[in-house]
């Protein structure tokens, strides 16, 4: 882990950039993955801490922010999506929001394609499509000497894949980063899902022969990788899952895409 | 007479046509809006690709290849059999003749096709009955289902027989041709001994058979899985442009939550010509959007969408394809009844009838289904309404959902922890 990453960094608030006065160019979304969950915490640092080192102008919802209504939306409870869309989509107008930047792909998704419909219509940016843009042009520097002799396979997350057709970024960036990406066989638009979307993150899975994420885990031991590398904060809690159900979680690390390139940037 | 006798015949399978095609208009008046059609540059430009290039089929390598050239034969040979229909009303023979060089190549392509398609046709029945291809058997397929499809490859089979028939005798019987056949006059050379009035009974007797076995087939297609060669092109065009990832709005619900948000306007008077829904999601026949049954007509069970469904390759009970087929029987089982009386109840219901709740819960929502498609078929969309059925009608979801809603609702995030805490990532 970059050492920067060990003491608290500096996150901006909106409410108390609001207050100076200035509006910030973007608000970052963390989502609640990136608020509560103990190993997608050090995601959303690591790309606070990427932000902080480009001198992005954004900052941050903290206390405000509240969860989009997506696991909601996903298990049929349209109602209570919706008074969280609306309740959200108060708070962006509030704030004059123009453009947000998120990590997890469901609250991009979500976003993205559905909040236009309840009247919130907002530049929503990826990640990894952004960070992708800042290596393309060159803002972001990386010493791939970092990183060399790893060899990673991706997990396309079905809500950046087939959901809106992104495929390339983190492949750019993985590739930018100077490692291998060896492709899993179901891969890109064929990737098999980690098992967690739809809600099925939150609940037991049906009765069945086998659970998803060890049927995923397996095609990424297939590639024999040194890290499995995802963009997803459920896609992490399945895969690292499945790689303590393979005793493997001591020789293949999980880590997020902005993960690597905080470990690799100058 | 012959041509009295084949406008009589012509008359009948458009009659025939006709009942079936009322039948289902019928069905389709019962079904409710899934969102309006709009784009039709775009659409058209998809129908393409999609369609007449055959884009998604070629995830499939082999099996794609195989169904594309066998799609584009068709229109090929549809182009004959357009002729043949005009040829039979008018008393002439090969009428589009005039086309010249566009004629001899349809003529060519049909040709090659007709060989071609009916060796695939071979191919495809035995890999169908005796190589053990998971993705042709799956416990939603009935005996009817399998016979069904072994029909249509019969019948498909008897097409391209009749066709290559009709043009080895027809070379053979006649000193001047009009037309390319290359395969058929590598053939037509083999029956010289045989006197000009058998090969002109025998071309009858292939013409008649061909343009016959169209008719019926034409007729027995509304009652088939292969109504998909009817219902594929109009599926794909009406498909939904947004990103696999969206999901659709329910505007009902959003009238409410801006009541409950803003409750000056509840009592504002409420907009005209929008009533409230009978009822939120899809439970049964009657909740099907157009879009739900078009899928379901247009659908051939080729199992792409289970064959890469994360639950059904482990083992769960759902089965995108089965969704997609008992919105069709269902429709079937019922429908007829809603067009007569619309509040008909039998006192089933598609779910916990042909769909059982733990089927809907095992989706993920990958799309992995919808991506296969080759005709944009949206099981997706369809699952989710099935959830906001037992959800919003119910409160019928499994107990570790109601409690993330609980949550959601208390602290604004699926887990038990507080607002306070939304910043200790930056520790």
């Amino acid at each position: 882990m970059s050492e920067a990453l060990k003491s608290k960094i500096e996150v901006p608030v909106m409410a108390d950039v609001f207050a100076t006065g200035k509006k910030p160019e973007y608000l970052f979304w963390v989502g609640c993955a990136g608020a509560f969950d103990n190993r997608y915490m050090k995601v959303a640092k690591a790309f606070a801490h990427i932000l902080n080192k480009l001198g992005i102008d954004y900052a941050v919802l903290g206390k405000e922010e509240s969860c989009t209504g997506d696991p909601a939306r996903r298990a049929g409870n349209e109602m209570l999506y919706q008074m969280q869309a609306m309740t959200n989509i108060e708070l962006f107008n509030m704030y004059e929001i123009k453009k947000i930047i998120t990590i997890c792909p469901h609250c991009f998704n979500i976003l993205k394609n559905e909040y236009p419909d309840l009247g919130g219509n907002y530049e929503v940016i990826n990640y990894l499509e952004f960070l992708a843009e800042m290596l393309k042009s060159g803002k972001l520097k990386i010493d791939k000497s970092k990183s060399q002799d790893k060899k990673v396979t991706y997990h396309d997350p079905c809500y950046l894949g087939r959901a809106n057709d992104i495929y390339e970024a983190p492949r750019y960036i993985i590739n930018a980063l100077g490692l291998k990406n060896n492709e899993m066989n179901r891969s890109k638009s064929f990737a098999l899902c980690c098992g967690a979307g739809g809600a099925q993150m939150f609940k037991d899975c049906e009765p069945g022969d086998k659970e998803v994420f060890i049927e995923r885990t397996e095609d990424a031991l297939k590639t024999n990788p040194d890290v499995i590398a995802t963009a997803c904060p459920f896609c992490m809690t399945m895969l690292t899952d499945g790689l303590k159900y393979k005793n493997k979680e001591e020789e293949i690390k999980n880590l997020d895409i902005a993960e690597l390139i905080a470990e690799a940037m100058v | 007479m012959s041509q009295i006798v084949f406008s009589i015949v012509l008359a009948i399978t458009f009659i025939v046509f006709a009942y079936s095609a009322i039948k289902i208009y019928k069905l389709f008046r019962l079904t409710k809006p899934a969102y309006p059609v709009r784009d039709f540059g775009k659409r058209i430009g998809r129908t393409i690709v999609n369609a007449f290039f055959q884009e998604r089929i070629f995830r499939n390598r082999i099996a794609g290849f195989m169904h594309a050239l066998v799609f584009w034969g068709f229109l090929a040979i549809l182009v004959g059999s357009l002729e043949m229909v005009i040829d039979g009303l008018a008393g002439t023979e090969r009428v589009l003749s005039f086309l010249g060089v566009f004629y001899d190549a349809i003529m060519a392509i049909g040709d090659v096709s007709a060989y071609v398609i009916a060796l695939f046709i071979v191919i495809f029945i035995i890999r169908r009955t005796m190589l053990n291809i998971k993705r042709l058997h799956g416990k939603e397929l009935s005996k009817k289902n399998h016979a069904d499809a072994l029909l249509a490859l019969t019948m498909i089979f008897l097409l391209m027989v009749t066709l290559a028939g009709m043009n080895i005798f027809y070379l053979a019987g006649h000193n001047e041709i009009v037309g390319i056949y290359p395969i058929s006059a590598f053939i037509a050379p083999m029956f010289a001994g045989i006197s000009i009035e058998t090969i002109h009974l025998l071309h009858e007797i292939n013409w008649w058979g061909h343009i016959l076995l169209i008719f019926i087939f034409a007729n027995i297609l509304p009652y088939s899985k292969h109504f998909h060669i009817f219902m594929s092109i109009p599926n794909v065009f009406f498909s939904r442009l947004t990103p696999l990832g969206k999901m659709t709005n329910m505007d009902s619900i959003t009238k409410e939550v801006k009541m409950m948000m803003n409750p000056e306007t509840a009592f504002a008077a409420a907009p005209e010509g929008e009533a409230t829904p009978a009822r939120f999601g899809i439970l049964d026949a009657e909740d099907f959007t157009w879009k739900n049954y078009i899928d379901s007509l247009a659908c051939t069970q080729c199992g792409r969408c289970t064959s890469v469904c994360p639950a059904n390759i482990t083992g769960k009970a759902l089965s995108p394809r089965k969704m997609i087929i008992d919105i069709r029987r269902r429709m079937k089982e019922k429908g007829p009844h809603l067009v007569k009386d619309k509040n008909y109840s039998d006192n089933k219901a598609l779910i916990r009838g042909l769909i059982s709740v733990e089927e809907i819960w095992a989706c993920t929502t990958c799309n992995a289904c919808a991506k296969e498609c080759p005709l944009n078929i949206d099981h997706p969309t369809f699952i989710l309404d099935l959830r906001r059925y037992l959800v919003m009608e119910e409160s019928a979801a499994p107990c570790e959902l109601n409690a993330i809603f609980s949550n959601i609702e208390n602290n604004g995030a699926p887990w038990q922890y507080s607002h306070e805490d939304r910043l200790n990532w930056v520790e």
